[in-house]
């Protein structure tokens, strides 16, 4: 398997054997972040700029320890998120930070599509760290490996999204890659947080958590912003942490072997309780853990294909 | 200079003409149309005679709504440009939008434009005025003052009358002066935050949705408003099905309603925003193809009353930047007449069906004597070459706009002579 992408922006128009091939990359990646010395050559001589047009801590964080351990130089843009700073449009900034030569843009933009067209009018190659209610395909193919990790497998496998979907960027990017790689998917939410015609992306809808908690195999939690209060999207975090907070209880006819997740940050007696995110079904800590190594196997394999085609 | 036109395919709707012949133009009127005139050969000299055998010969088309900028965004458009993009589009009469700096809200703003485009524009413009001051939804611009300045209707266009109470009043108002009311139909809280049209598309792209429902209800509304009032009222740029269906049981009641769609509403949907380009970013967004094929219904039974552009340059400091952030608008004036004749190629419209929603139809709306060729109108006449075949070319538009979303597009049938009040406003 060769990996011919200049870019990679979303799961959506991934094939399952590259997700796969990222996949195993990352796995023996892994070995890398247990080393007393956690730094190898690869990426010597590479520039990677991080522009962040958004607040992140922790996928920040994982890209830039991604980089330098593979020894890449690493920069980072971070400002705020008004299209115009000092006068300049967004895209005339890029322009400057692309005549100085990176190899590699990874971008986080509250706007949907910004890293589309960026990719478009750099020669650099980009990632995506999650643009708007789009996709984050990074965040995706850690909890892909994640689950793969603990099940050995995703085909087959019923998964279930319970939150704020209609927001969730997070959502949309795992919808697409498990639904490639063979699981089924089942949204689940109040009505005004469930997108219009969100079936069309291949999943079922629900707005019963009790209802489907006994077929998961993982059951993924979003964060829940307070906002949603103001939006008239709820009536409140009380009322929403009643039907769709997950606690014990509502777990109670759930499969032992039962995984989950929650891409972070977690809200405590919202969206999760205490017990169920720091019990023995929660995986959260080893998603961090993986984002690391899948952040290196896409480094590796964007910055490596113009060498292995040269 | 006259001008002796000969040998064209006439299309007048007004006058239910639709036969090949001759148009002598003298004194800035029509003088005469025959199949065959002569002059005789001491006018010769003073007539130019132009064979336009192959051609159609249509009324000077009419826009009624555009965005001129001109006062105040002189950097997207000015009269003089924007008025050079509508003569080489075939128009000859354009209707300018209030939402300039300062806002058309007074006589002197009205005749200011008035006196711009008698000094530098290159077709007719009638100004239309706001219904409130400054575009504020509060109190009514001075209808009477603002008409007799030159206003043609009254319209917070860009912006909607969210007050109920002030779309009645200002329908009820304006009929003393005979203005219609033209309602931008959007319900700012449905629509908040909304990037493009409400459904899977934005679902999957991850923005945003404006539902139909937040054009519909306010269609709806002043429909009633206008029922209520008698006042006259005209549907801007409608987008889908709901409208139509609302405007289509108004009219069977009688309410006095009048409405446009905009070409991009029966050639584009919103799939044409999968690679977020903000060319296609637009207010009221690109709807769905059961939307689209609504629009084209409503234009066959006469629900949709006229064809106009919402001709909207903007620069690309307001497109060329995030999505989110990206002004909401296209330019239509210089792609409007292919566009509109791909709904006679593939059989939607007759060429007088056609025609009328860019001549008397928006005439008869804005109560003015444009749009037909009736012997003694005002010569304001288009010749097309319904055959030629070529690609939109944005680069060769006069408009200062960047933002087409055709350019491109493969069309049919292209403007090769404008006249204005007799004068030769563009020629190909």
């Amino acid at each position: 398997m060769t990996f011919t992408r200049k870019d990679l922006l979303g799961m959506r128009d991934m094939e399952a054997g590259e997700i796969r091939h990222i996949l195993n990359t990352a796995a023996s990646f892994r070995e890398i972040n247990t080393r007393a010395i956690k730094k190898v050559p690869t990426l010597r001589g590479k520039t990677v700029i991080h522009l962040f047009y958004e607040p992140s801590t922790r996928t920040r964080i994982s890209f830039e320890i991604a980089a330098k351990r593979l020894s890449a130089d690493t920069y980072s843009v971070g400002t705020s998120t008004s299209s115009m700073v000092k006068g300049e449009t967004f895209f005339d900034t890029l322009k400057n930070l692309e005549a100085m030569k990176p190899d590699l843009f990874v971008i986080r933009h509250s706007a949907s599509g910004t890293p589309q067209r960026l990719a478009r009018r750099t020669s650099a190659a980009v990632i995506n760290a999650g643009d708007g209610m789009h996709e984050h395909p990074s965040q995706a193919l850690l909890d892909l490996l994640t689950i793969q990790d603990h099940k050995g497998h995703l085909d087959g496998l019923t998964v279930g999204i319970v939150g704020d979907i209609a927001h969730s960027r997070v959502a949309r990017s795992n919808i697409w890659g498990l639904n490639k790689l063979g699981s089924r998917v089942i949204a689940c939410g109040p009505p005004t947080l469930i997108p219009h015609d969100l079936q069309q992306m291949g999943v079922e809808v629900s707005h019963r958590l009790e209802d489907l908690v006994p077929d998961l195999d993982v059951l993924m939690v979003l964060r829940l912003q307070k906002e949603r209060q103001e939006q008239m999207l709820l009536p409140s975090l009380r009322e929403y942490a009643t039907y769709f907070g997950v606690t014990e209880a509502k777990l109670a006819g759930a499969k032992p072997e039962l995984l989950i997740m929650h891409p972070g940050p977690i809200n405590r007696g919202v969206e999760i309780s205490s017990e169920v995110a720091d019990g023995g079904r929660s995986v959260i800590l080893d998603q961090v853990t993986n984002g690391v190594a899948v952040r290196m196997a896409l480094l590796y394999l964007l910055l490596h294909r113009e060498e292995e085609t040269a | 200079m006259d001008l002796l036109l000969r040998n064209a395919r006439v299309i007048d709707p007004a006058n239910d003409r639709d036969q090949t012949g001759d148009v002598l133009v003298s004194a800035g009127r029509i003088a005469d149309i025959a199949p065959r005139l002569e002059v005789g050969p001491e006018r010769l000299a003073s007539v130019t005679v132009l064979d336009l055998t192959g051609n159609w010969l249509v009324p000077g088309l009419i826009d009624m709504h555009v965005h001129l900028r001109e006062p105040g965004d002189e950097y997207k458009e000015t009269i003089a440009s924007g008025t050079a993009a509508a003569a080489a589009g075939g128009f000859t009469t354009v209707a300018c939008m209030p939402n300039t700096k300062p806002v058309n809200d007074c006589a002197a703003v009205t005749q200011f434009i008035l006196r711009r485009a008698e000094e530098t524009g290159s077709c007719r413009v009638l100004p239309v005025a706001a219904v409130s001051r400054n575009l504020e939804g509060r109190q009514m611009v001075e209808v009477g003052d603002v008409r007799d300045a030159g206003a043609v209707a009254l319209s917070d266009d860009g912006r909607p009358v969210m007050s109920a109470q002030l779309m009645r009043r200002a329908l009820e108002y304006a009929s003393r002066f005979d203005l219609p009311i033209i309602s931008h139909a959007e319900d700012l809280e449905l629509a908040r935050g909304g990037q493009m049209n409400e459904g899977a598309v934005a679902t999957q792209l991850g923005l945003h949705g404006i539902p139909t429902a937040a054009e519909a209800v306010m269609v709806a509304r002043d429909c009633l408003l206008a029922e209520w009032t008698g006042g006259r009222l005209h549907i801007a740029h409608v987008s889908c099905a709901d409208s139509v269906r609302i405007i289509r049981t108004a009219k069977a009641r009688g309410v006095s309603v009048s409405a446009e769609t905009a070409p991009h509403y029966f050639t584009l949907t919103e799939d044409a925003l999968v690679d977020y380009d903000t060319v296609y970013k637009v207010n009221p967004p690109l709807r769905s193809r059961k939307d689209l094929e609504a629009i084209k219904e409503g234009l066959v039974d006469g629900t949709l009353d006229a064809i106009a552009t919402d001709h909207a340059p903007h620069s690309s400091v307001e497109k060329d930047i995030e999505f989110d952030a990206a002004a909401n608008g296209m330019i239509g004036l210089e792609s409007a007449l292919p566009l509109i004749l791909e709904l006679l190629w593939d059989g939607t419209l007759t060429p007088a069906q056609a025609i009328a929603k860019v001549t008397v139809q928006p005439a008869r709306i804005l109560r003015q004597p444009y749009g037909t060729l009736t012997i003694g109108a005002p010569a304001d006449l288009t010749v097309i070459d319904p055959d030629a075949r070529y690609t939109l070319d944005q680069a060769s538009f006069r408009s200062k706009g960047c933002n087409c979303p055709f350019h491109g597009r493969e069309v049919r049938g292209r403007v090769v002579l404008t006249v204005g009040a007799g004068r030769v406003r563009f020629s190909r």
